[in-house]
């Protein structure tokens, strides 16, 4: 069983539509880079994996768990998906451990010894073990960045979505939240990378999909996608990005 | 022709001042507890409740905010008995004043959960919070950190609106005052030491906001993303 299958995924916004019949299928160990100009429907796309945004029709089964327009079991389903954002959506008031801690803490009742080693764990993964007691204001972009992204794996999702994670930072921190996104990557994790970082769409994903009028339009091996795009489109999209 | 001020009459009946301050402090204490706990559960409902919730909770915060606190006492005090609810006048005033609190406060409390961001409340859902979580854990405290100056000087309006009670008799400090001035025909200093009571009463009542605000904000900063560390509460040391 693939770890996310979208079929026929549609929604508009009024009259409006944004995604006209989605299909797509990751496999478990799958790193997905999903491009497309603003407005393509990509970060909606996104957005419906995870239920932030209803739609009309289709289904999505993510990590074992189906969601439809019921919208029923949404919670068990995030528990299993992880998310980060543009925005890092730290929560300021609480400290980088308390940040981690919360949702493993009142989602899942984990004791209080199992939740430190739980921090240090996944600090440690995104290489800021010392930065526990710190407050989100307290951090580069960059920094926020990765604790967002230890926060999410604090949940241990089988799934992680990704939302346009490096486009409110500068090139040198986008690196090394690249250089971590990488790093979960080769470990393994199953993850669909909403970007604009061609170069590592190109290194890092398995598969890149490149979406156009709410429409999958191209898929394939990263490889493949950049060396040989096959619609002008994506022709087009890809000479944009080098200028 | 000079009046010549004397207190001594007045300061003869400390007691009686002594039981209506006291008096005026629980009311205000115990209206302020509900009150908020109404405003707050109210702001809620109407942020994110069921629609039909919303639309009473608005109706209730329309209905209280636009009629005066005393129309509301002698409603509840000289109008519920027709209907077969008979309250004491130490209940009429708890319960007017509380309810009169709690539609200001929920307009207060509201403006708080809106300024929070979307995307913060997004970010605890996808955690997989369920919406009184993110309300709770989330959202509350920078919501009460953006309203906490609003929300006390409602709090101190609300203490001194208690005064208000003394027309049905409600035992505080106002109508402690009318007894005294009524049988010593000292007006004026009467009225001047009940100023001084009420001024002393709502500044411990500020020390004491600031010192919950010390405890509520603790550990918060302002907004994300600031990189200029601006003006903050003093923070727990490393913990």
């Amino acid at each position: 069983m693939p770890a996310l299958r979208i079929e026929n995924l549609k929604k508009s916004y009024g009259t409006v539509p944004v995604l006209k019949g989605i299909n797509l299928a990751v496999e478990n160990g799958d790193v997905v880079a999903v491009i497309g100009r603003s407005g393509s429907g990509k970060s909606t796309m996104l957005r419906c994996i995870n239920g932030l945004e209803p739609f009309q029709e289709g289904s999505i089964v993510v990590a074992g768990h189906r969601l439809d327009q019921s919208r029923a079991n949404l919670r068990d389903l995030r528990k299993e998906v992880g998310m980060v954002f543009q925005s890092y959506n730290l929560f300021p008031h609480l400290s980088v451990a308390e940040n981690i801690m919360l949702a493993p803490r009142v989602v899942k009742g984990l004791p209080r010894d199992q939740r430190e080693l739980l921090v240090r764990d996944v600090l440690s993964r995104v290489g800021l073990a010392e930065k526990a007691s710190a407050y989100p204001d307290e951090l580069s972009g960059g920094q926020q960045q990765r604790v967002a992204i230890a926060r999410s794996l604090a949940m241990k999702p089988k799934v992680m979505l990704f939302d346009e994670v490096t486009s409110a930072l500068d090139p040198e921190l986008t690196g090394e939240v690249l250089k971590t996104i990488a790093e979960l990557a080769e470990a393994g994790m199953t993850m669909v990378l909403v970007t604009h970082e061609m170069g590592f769409a190109r290194r890092v994903a398995t598969r890149t999909v490149f979406m156009h009028e709410g429409k999958i339009w191209e898929e394939g091996p990263s490889a493949q996608i950049f060396a040989h795009p096959a619609t002008p489109e994506l022709r087009s999209f890809i000479a944009t990005d080098l200028k | 022709m000079a009046y010549e001020m004397n207190f001594t009459p007045v300061f003869a009946r400390t007691p009686e001042l002594i039981s209506g301050t006291i008096d005026t402090i629980v009311l205000s204490g115990q209206s302020i507890v509900i009150g908020l706990t109404i405003g707050l559960a109210v702001s809620i409902l109407r942020v994110d409740g069921p629609k039909w919730a919303a639309a009473a909770s608005a109706g209730y915060v329309e209905a209280f905010r636009n009629t005066p606190l005393l129309v509301q006492l002698f409603l509840l005090f000289f109008g519920l008995p027709y209907i077969g609810i008979r309250l004491s006048a130490d209940h009429a005033a708890i319960l007017a004043i509380s309810l009169n609190l709690g539609a200001y406060s929920a307009e207060i409390f509201r403006a708080g959960l809106l300024a929070i961001p979307k995307t913060q409340i997004e970010a605890g859902l996808a955690l997989g919070l369920s919406r009184l979580q993110v309300m709770r854990y989330v959202v509350i405290i920078p919501a009460l950190r953006v309203i906490y100056p609003a929300l006390t000087g409602q709090l101190t309006l609300t203490l001194l609106g208690t005064s208000i009670a003394s027309a049905i008799s409600a035992t505080e400090l106002t109508l402690a005052g009318a007894k005294i001035e009524s049988q010593t025909f000292r007006s004026l200093e009467t009225f001047l030491v009940l100023a001084a009571i009420y001024i002393s009463i709502t500044f411990a009542f500020r020390l004491l906001y600031w010192i919950v605000g010390l405890w509520l904000f603790r550990r918060s900063v302002p907004k994300t993303g600031s990189a200029v560390a601006t003006l903050s509460l003093p923070r727990e040391a490393e913990t």
